[in-house]
């Protein structure tokens, strides 16, 4: 098919729908309504287990099981896209060339950019069940704060600081964590990934139940799919040399 | 303004795709694909959406009874987000191998099925 008749083909589809769009959107209730069942019934359910931020009671309470799902999404595609980047039969993994220069007002900055941010990971996913944040969240801060060190100029450090290995490990110690915590509600309560910890007194770091502990769980494994992730294409465009 | 945000989300889902459409580089057409996803994003929040109402993230400064846009939604967008997150990350993958494989990334010029 011809560029030409390729859009012109996306034009025809696209106004029709767009046609459609707005006929549906003119039936919806509007924006902005003080109408929202499924809030109320979230932030009542919410409250009930003590969790102050309603998106993670959401997340790791009500609808726990797609997490679930969705944190197997993410692990699979972390071992397809290592799986697609591993290095070919006719390339060379080899040792990079000795790094450019970098200023030493940047490597300073990153070092110190690099402990606020781990730091600021680590209380992302430790509050995650208080303040807006959570596992999801810290993880993804977390692995992408450890590149800092290839920011400030050190592709060998960076490559000392993670090893690999360990890292593969984590995220599935993580994923494990998550369903076995799920096991563990349908023991004692009957139902998977039932609540069954005490809820605590409101706003405590120790509240919500097993709302932190899945959060820690998901934060390992969001860590360590990051860092897997991050590595396996960083090494496409350092050490990796084709034929 | 009453129907505005759900307008935004369209608009995105369709630039996206025009983008995809037009595309002559895989890593443009994956940024497109991203700027489609962020019409969900947009449809999501804008459903969950209300007027003068706070973050649902409750502490001891505010009471239990204070109006809050709609959690759940949001949890929905913090999936979509994920989600979407990890399918870039494949379809980059992909564009990696076929840069290598094919020599080219421009979607026009991949026309052979090999396998």
């Amino acid at each position: 098919m011809t560029r030409r008749a390729r859009f012109s083909l996306f034009l025809a589809g696209a106004s029709c729908f767009a046609v459609l769009l707005v006929l549906a959107v003119l039936g919806l209730p509007g924006f902005g309504t003080t109408r929202h069942q499924y809030r109320d019934h979230a932030v009542a359910a919410a409250i009930g287990h003590g969790t102050a931020n309603v998106v993670s009671a959401v997340n790791f309470d009500q609808r726990g099981i797609d997490t679930l799902g969705e944190e197997s999404i993410l692990l699979g595609s972390v071992v397809g896209a290592a799986a697609l980047l591993r290095p070919a039969r006719r390339e060379q993994d080899h040792a990079p060339a000795g790094g450019g220069s970098v200023l030493e007002a940047t490597r300073l900055a990153g070092y110190v950019v690099l402990a606020v941010t781990l730091l600021l990971g680590i209380d992302l996913i430790a509050h995650g069940h208080l303040t807006p944040g959570g596992g999801f969240q810290g993880g993804v801060v977390l692995a992408t704060g450890l590149h800092l060190l290839y920011v400030a100029g050190r592709y060998p450090a960076l490559a000392r600081l993670r090893p690999l290995a360990s890292f593969e490990v984590g995220e599935g110690l993580g994923a494990a964590a998550f369903a076995g915590l799920g096991v563990a509600g349908m023991a004692v309560a009957g139902s998977f990934l039932a609540n069954v910890l005490p809820s605590g007194s409101f706003g405590d770091l120790l509240s919500a139940g097993s709302v932190p502990l899945l959060n820690v769980a998901v934060g390992v494994e969001v860590a360590c799919g990051t860092v897997i992730l991050l590595a396996k294409f960083l090494e496409q465009a350092i050490t990796i040399t084709g034929p | 303004m009453r129907y505005y945000a759900f307008f935004v989300a369209g608009w995105l889902l369709l630039i996206g795709c025009l983008g995809i459409v037009r595309s002559r580089n895989l890593v443009h057409a994956v940024a497109a694909l991203s700027v489609c996803q962020s019409g969900t994003y947009v449809l999501l929040l804008a459903v969950g959406f209300q007027w003068k109402a706070v973050a649902p993230v409750f502490g001891n400064t505010l009471p239990t009874n204070t109006p809050v846009v709609d959690p759940v939604v949001q949890a929905m967008t913090l999936t979509d987000v994920v989600v979407g997150a990890t399918v870039t990350a494949l379809l980059l993958a992909m564009a990696v191998q076929i840069a290598k494989r094919q020599r080219t990334v421009d979607p026009d010029e991949l026309s052979a099925l090999e396998g």
